[in-house]
């Protein structure tokens, strides 16, 4: 059984302006000591989703309309707010992308580590002091003693970054959720927090949920990845497969947009840009919610009006369209000539 | 033949100043530590570099947005750190600028249309007729529908807000575009319509770019040259090309290896090159 079981998960937002279905049918799973890349653009549903899991959504004026979230064989949405919290930090921790507002900027590190420490563990202050240290040298930030003094705003990005992930785990968490945890970061400081956090995975066997825009940051931590568009999952594959053979056609779009890093000819061509912008979710289409952009989409075959299913491609590998690139290979081999 | 734009020996110093009622100067930071380099006309020169590298505050400099300390910045061959007033003013219809974030770069209580038509007025370009024409000729151009030009930036995506910034950098047909991390603010599909618009521009009117950004892959798919920036310095130039298959200076080398790729089989290899140029950076 996965650690982490998300099924079918509506969270809604009731407004004004009409109910936002900001997550609408996401499903995912995972395992002890695996890392599940959860990528999509900008209001895809994917921080939100986060927040259903943590039981940290603002209500109102959001809800969570329909779903489960089975963690260790219990439903969180269905758990009191008390045990909840325990839950919360003890078990699942989460870092988000800027460290400098999750952190108290009138406490030093240390005074803000030896809390959350002292909170879910009854020790001495002194006990606490020395687990701080080692958690800061756990997360390879220099002269940890020292540091212990520092305010929030003596320390770099990074530095920051890592002091918000020595909190996290320092309750020794069973899944960590990492929301766009380096996108704030310069390129080469993104690369060592990617390996610090892979490494700490690994040591503590934890599971962790990645949270990203980038697929390069998916294919650098992730073993499965889920895909999300307009608030639903529309594919699901470990990593390797997602990049070698994409089945979604918005997932082929989306690397196709990428501009290669090791292109030679990059200068010269054009990216593949996909036409239009995602629905809003206030009156989302009936049908596939990606068809008005989709190159594929045809009348006859009804995507328009008919939401496609998630279904299962091949082992491990789950798309929602009616037009999965493998789909469409054999249809056109298939055609009388 | 002399290049469009000769940066020479660039250098932009800021005063560190100290105390609360009587301030005084007690250091200088060198943003810009002496950088030089050319572009052609119709060309895009990528400078790239980490936050704080100086890249823009160089563009700023070039244009005169911000006041070098020292060096030389020639213009379609004239010294712009010579100019002011009048003069400055006419040498920057040539010279216009797109800014990274849609959002605050437009004036929130002004229409798409005045937006676009503010440069035309300024210099006196035609009549209200004749500007008219133009700004609907110039966001068709940008592929934003001229049919909105009553609207306000706040009713559009950042994508379409990105359309109506490079509409106003080009209402006076500019020879030199300096674009100051211009899609780093976009969703990759929003992006990738961007970039595109960007070189579909430059073929069309011969603009050349100074194209600054963080995203090495972002420079490349726009760049005939590359000029890397580390702590105010350019640590290495040259085409494109070159720099992104034989980096020779060490900054480079770790700055490639750390972008992540989307390939996970080539994500192997490149931790390698990292593990091997550990250091280097945190020099």
């Amino acid at each position: 059984m996965p650690l982490l079981e998300v099924r079918d998960l509506r969270t809604h937002f009731f407004t004004r302006e009409g109910v936002v279905q900001a997550v609408d049918g996401v499903s995912l799973a995972v395992d002890r000591g695996q890392t599940l890349g959860l990528v999509g653009e900008s209001g895809c549903g994917k921080s939100v989703t986060a927040l259903s899991i943590m039981g940290l959504i603002p209500r109102p004026p959001a809800r969570i309309v329909g779903g489960e979230v089975v963690f260790d064989g219990r439903d969180l949405t269905k758990l009191p707010e008390r045990e909840l919290e325990d839950i919360r930090g003890q078990r699942i921790a989460m870092i988000f992308q800027d460290p400098m507002t999750s952190l108290n900027p009138t406490l030093t590190i240390g005074t803000q580590l030896m809390e959350t420490i002292r909170r879910h563990v009854d020790v001495p202050r002194s006990e606490a002091r020395r687990r701080a240290v080692e958690l800061l040298e756990e997360v390879r930030i220099p002269k940890a003693e020292t540091r212990l003094k520092d305010y929030p705003h003596r320390l770099s990005g990074g530095m920051r970054q890592r002091v918000m992930i020595a909190i996290a785990i320092s309750c020794e968490p069973d899944l960590l959720i990492a929301d766009e945890p380096t996108t704030a970061l310069d390129v080469t400081v993104q690369a060592q927090v990617l390996d610090l956090l892979d490494e700490l995975r690994r040591d503590h066997d934890m599971a962790m949920i990645a949270i990203t825009h980038d697929m390069g940051v998916i294919a650098e931590i992730a073993d499965d990845v889920v895909v999300m568009y307009a608030g639903q999952v529309v594919e699901q594959a470990p990593s390797r497969e997602l990049f070698a053979r994409p089945e979604h056609p918005y997932t082929e779009a989306l690397l196709g947009a990428l501009p290669q890093l090791e292109d030679a000819a990059s200068r010269t061509g054009r990216l593949t840009a996909i036409a239009g912008r995602p629905p809003d979710l206030v009156d989302p289409p009936d049908g596939c919610r990606f068809a008005a952009r989709c190159p594929y989409a045809d009348e006859r075959d009804g995507c328009a009006e008919h939401m496609p299913e998630l279904r299962q491609l091949r082992p491990r590998h789950f798309v929602r369209s009616e037009h999965p690139a493998s789909e469409r290979a054999s249809a056109r081999e298939g055609a009388p000539a | 033949m002399s290049a469009l734009l000769e940066v020479k020996d660039l250098v932009k110093r800021f005063p560190v100043r100290r105390g609360l009622v009587i301030e005084r100067t007690v250091d200088y930071v060198e943003a810009v530590a002496g950088v030089s380099f050319d572009i052609e006309a119709g060309k895009t020169l990528g400078l790239v570099g980490e936050s704080g590298s100086g890249k823009s505050t160089t563009g700023f400099c070039i244009l005169q947005l911000m006041r070098p300390t020292s060096g030389s910045v020639r213009f379609e061959g004239r010294e712009l750190t010579e100019l002011d007033g009048e003069d400055l003013r006419r040498v920057r219809r040539d010279a216009q600028i797109v800014f990274q974030d849609p959002y605050s770069s437009l004036d929130p209580r002004m229409t798409v249309g005045n937006i676009v038509s503010e440069p035309l007025q300024v210099h006196k370009v035609g009549t209200r007729r004749d500007r008219r024409a133009r700004v609907r000729e110039l966001l068709d151009v940008v592929g934003f529908d001229p049919a909105y030009v009553n609207r306000y930036p706040h009713e559009f995506s950042g994508g379409q807000r990105q359309r109506i910034g490079i509409a106003r950098a080009l209402a006076l047909s500019p020879r030199l575009i300096v674009c100051d991390e211009p899609v780093s603010a976009l969703d990759v599909s929003i992006q990738a319509q961007i970039i595109n618009l960007l070189k579909d521009l430059q073929a069309e009117f011969g603009l050349a770019y100074l194209f600054i950004a963080h995203d090495l892959a972002v420079v490349r798919s726009v760049s005939d040259h590359i000029a890397v920036m580390h702590q105010g310095r350019i640590v290495e130039t040259g085409p494109a090309n070159e720099v992104y298959t034989r980096p020779r200076d060490e900054y480079t080398k770790a700055l490639l290896a750390a972008v992540p790729v989307p390939d996970p089989d080539r994500m192997r290899e490149r931790k390698e090159e990292r593990r091997r140029l550990r250091g280097i950076v945190a020099a």
